[in-house]
């Protein structure tokens, strides 16, 4: 398997430099995942329910070890409670807007009627094909731009999960100087520096902040290029910064590079990085900031199952079990106590934790 | 030498059907060796397309056209303009910014705006052009590096040209242009409820004026001259370097077109989901029509047939679309050698026409001798 990727890497990278003597984007060749996703399905429980449900994911696919990859633990949780029958498509980068639009009208046509899109960068292609096939289900991620009565969107509050790595982080932080990076400057990606940066001040109001962002919309490299995550990481601790919390998926890599190499700590997003990013670098990360993608794919797909389809928008929260820290390596149990308990006056509204950052 | 030839022309279709041929293959090995299954591909990309796969060919086409034909113009002046890129998006930028102000009504905004979007385009092209013309560097260095210039520049400006209602969505985008200046697109193939752009008109405008004034002009012929031979161009009396300038400057505008079928028919604002990478589509397109005004338009819709036919295959035969840039690759890696060994044959088949109507003439002198001489 990885050698056939490894080929065809090599093969799709030869035809790419043909086509385009190399374009900026990052055309990965997705994986095959899809026919192993489907041989899953049946292998496992005997259907119990006739949902059929379609995943489209952005660009990277399965495989990411990121935003995608979290989605599709979702599903295949779904399929090994349900038995339910799927299929996967996946973005590719540079595809006009009507290439989206007929993957999910593909999905339909193929009797998959509860299509679940993956990331921000579909809203108006769902918006379009919802508003086409009414009975069909759809569940759209991290965007309310698309609404609809078939319509469900899906959105964490990132900032209740990054306002407690924050507080972890100044909490932890021995020269009272913390760093954040922001893979593009994106509303999303905003969240995460909002709510990091009031989580850091409630434990230390005095506390520096440097935050970055590494490249600004449409500039999407931001995302998947550790080389500057690590340049900007570096230019922190430089400045003084001993811990460092990235929002900034692939690039991220790079931040957790510059914290081995500079003897210093940093901050994991959206899985647990302690686990899932490279083994020589997992000892720097102290926590990492947990969105859910899988449990709120999981979620809804369970309300379809027991017929239960919501429409509208569905934000994850810190009180739905959406968004949370990590504790894998250990490295804040002596502060366990306060982020719970932090977590607890967010759960009961006695701290309310911004959205868009100050100033 | 103008007379038809129905063996020449043969020869020029070999070419391509026969790259196509070897793309065919190479790309089947391919899928052979990675256990894909071959056959359900085959099928998912030659199934009869859907009306609205129609519509969405037909739209591909017309910027893949559009963005061929920029670079065509400078291949025929032995420019290499892989800077389209960046003209297109620089220009499909101004002229959102531009329409979104609604300063005219209607039409009126739209015609206005694409005069925007040629002169931007033709300006970030005319920077290439003035630096080989005044310091002689490469126009492939500086395209490429406008192209990155390109991408920081729109980056900048669109975080200042941010259309307010846009704050707070993921998508950063411009000011909407007004309903009355969208532009609504044509009901071409019955049974889509999908649009062609009404654009494609002017596509088959540019298309015409490219075949015109490249083969029925005298800027025309001085502009091919100067490709072919640049000494034989200055002999009969060319400013070269007011052709290198112009020709460039040229490309520019029209790649500044590319981003006008978008803008006006789907987009409606320049944002973080405009269409990226067309430029280099129109690299390939332009080498596999060979420059010319019809067989771009053929390469146009065999690009957007393979690219629409694709989507279904991540679904019907649970293999990844990205093969898709393999089958371009090698059309594009076959139809060059083709090409080259279609003109050796060609310069082979004149020689020996030659030697025989020489051989003709002159009895005495030997058919090889005569070739060479």
């Amino acid at each position: 398997m990885r050698q056939t990727r490894k080929f065809a890497a090599v093969v799709a990278a030869a035809a790419l430099a043909l086509t385009a003597c190399g374009s900026d984007s990052s055309e990965e060749p997705t994986d095959t995942g899809t026919a192993d996703g489907t041989a899953t399905s049946s292998d496992t429980a005997e259907p119990m329910s006739d949902v059929k449900v379609g995943m489209a994911y952005d660009v990277g696919g399965r495989g990411d070890q990121s935003f995608n990859d979290a989605a599709a633990a979702g599903l295949d949780q779904a399929v090994a409670e349900f038995g339910i029958e799927t299929t996967e498509a996946t973005a590719v980068d540079g595809e006009p807007e009507s290439a989206r639009e007929e993957r999910l009208q593909q999905l339909i046509d193929a009797g998959y009627t509860t299509v679940i899109a993956v990331g921000f960068a579909y809203a108006p292609s769902v918006a379009k094909v919802a508003a086409e096939n009414p009975d069909v289900h759809f569940a759209l991620i991290d965007s309310t731009d698309a609404e609809g009565d078939n319509i469900a969107n899906l959105t964490f509050a990132e900032h209740e999960g990054s306002f407690l790595v924050g507080a972890a982080a100044a909490l932890k932080s021995q020269s009272g100087n913390i760093g954040f990076v922001g893979g593009v400057q994106v509303p999303l990606i905003e969240k995460f520096q909002a709510g990091y940066e009031a989580g850091a001040k409630e434990v230390n109001p005095d506390i520096t902040i440097q935050s970055t962002y590494l490249t600004q919309p449409p500039d999407f490299s931001g995302f998947g290029d550790p080389a500057k995550g690590k340049t900007a990481a570096e230019g922190m601790f430089q400045a003084g910064a001993d811990i460092i919390y990235h929002a900034a998926g692939g690039s991220g890599g790079g931040v957790f590079t510059a914290a081995a190499e500079a003897g210093k700590q940093a901050i994991g997003v959206d899985s647990d990085q302690a686990l899932t990013a490279a083994p020589e670098v997992q000892d720097v990360i102290i926590t990492s900031m947990l969105k859910k993608l899988d449990v709120a794919v999981f979620e809804f797909i369970k309300a379809e199952v027991e017929g239960n389809f919501e429409a509208g928008a569905q934000e994850f929260n810190l009180a739905a079990g959406g968004v949370d820290y990590s504790t894998t390596g250990g490295k804040i149990d002596d502060i366990t106590d306060q982020l719970d308990e932090l977590k607890q006056k967010i759960i009961d509204g006695e701290i309310e934790v911004p959205t868009s950052p100050a100033g | 030498m103008k007379r038809f030839e129905p063996r020449k022309i043969g020869l020029a279709l070999i070419a391509p059907a026969v790259a196509i041929l070897v793309a065919f293959l190479i790309t089947s090995l391919v899928l052979l060796v990675m256990g894909d299954p071959v056959m359900d591909v085959w099928r998912t990309m030659f199934q009869p397309p859907l009306p609205r796969h129609y519509v969405a060919m037909l739209n591909s086409a017309t910027v893949f056209y559009l963005s061929a034909v920029a670079v065509a113009i400078g291949f025929r002046m032995n420019l290499f303009n892989i800077g389209v890129d960046g003209q297109y998006r620089i220009a499909s930028f101004a002229a959102a910014v531009f329409a979104g102000q609604a300063w005219l009504p209607g039409f009126l905004n739209i015609i206005v705006a694409i005069i925007v979007a040629m002169a931007t385009g033709g300006l970030w092209a005319g920077i290439a052009g003035y630096l080989k013309v005044k310091r002689g560097v490469s126009e492939v260095i500086s395209t490429i590096m406008l192209n990155a210039i390109a991408t920081g520049l729109v980056s900048w400006l669109l975080a200042k040209a941010r259309d307010p209602e846009s704050i707070g969505s993921n998508e950063v985008h411009t000011r909407t242009i007004p309903e009355s200046s969208q532009l609504e697109g044509l009901a071409l193939v019955p049974g889509a409820s999908q649009k062609v752009y009404t654009l494609l008109l002017l596509a088959i405008l540019v298309g015409f004026a490219y075949w015109f004034v490249l083969g029925k002009t005298r800027f025309g012929f001085d502009l091919r001259a100067t490709g072919q031979s640049e000494t034989a161009a200055v002999a009969s009396g060319v400013n070269v370097k007011r052709m290198t300038m112009t020709a460039m400057v040229l490309s520019g505008a029209v790649a500044g077109l590319v981003g006008m079928p978008l803008l006006f028919g789907v987009y409606h604002n320049y944002g973080t989901t405009f269409q990226p990478g067309l430029g280099f589509a129109g690299i390939a397109i332009a080498l596999l029509g060979r420059n010319h005004p019809v067989g771009i338009a053929f390469a146009a819709l065999l690009w957007s047939y393979l690219e629409v036919q694709s989507n279904a295959l991540q679904i019907q035969a649970h293999v990844s679309k990205e093969i898709v840039f393999i089958i371009q690759g090698v059309i594009l890696f076959a139809v060059v050698i083709a090409y080259e060994v279609v003109r050796r044959a060609e310069v082979r088949m004149e020689q020996v026409k030659v030697a025989r109507e020489l051989a003709e003439k002159e009895q005495t002198v030997p058919a090889g001798q005569g070739a060479s001489a």
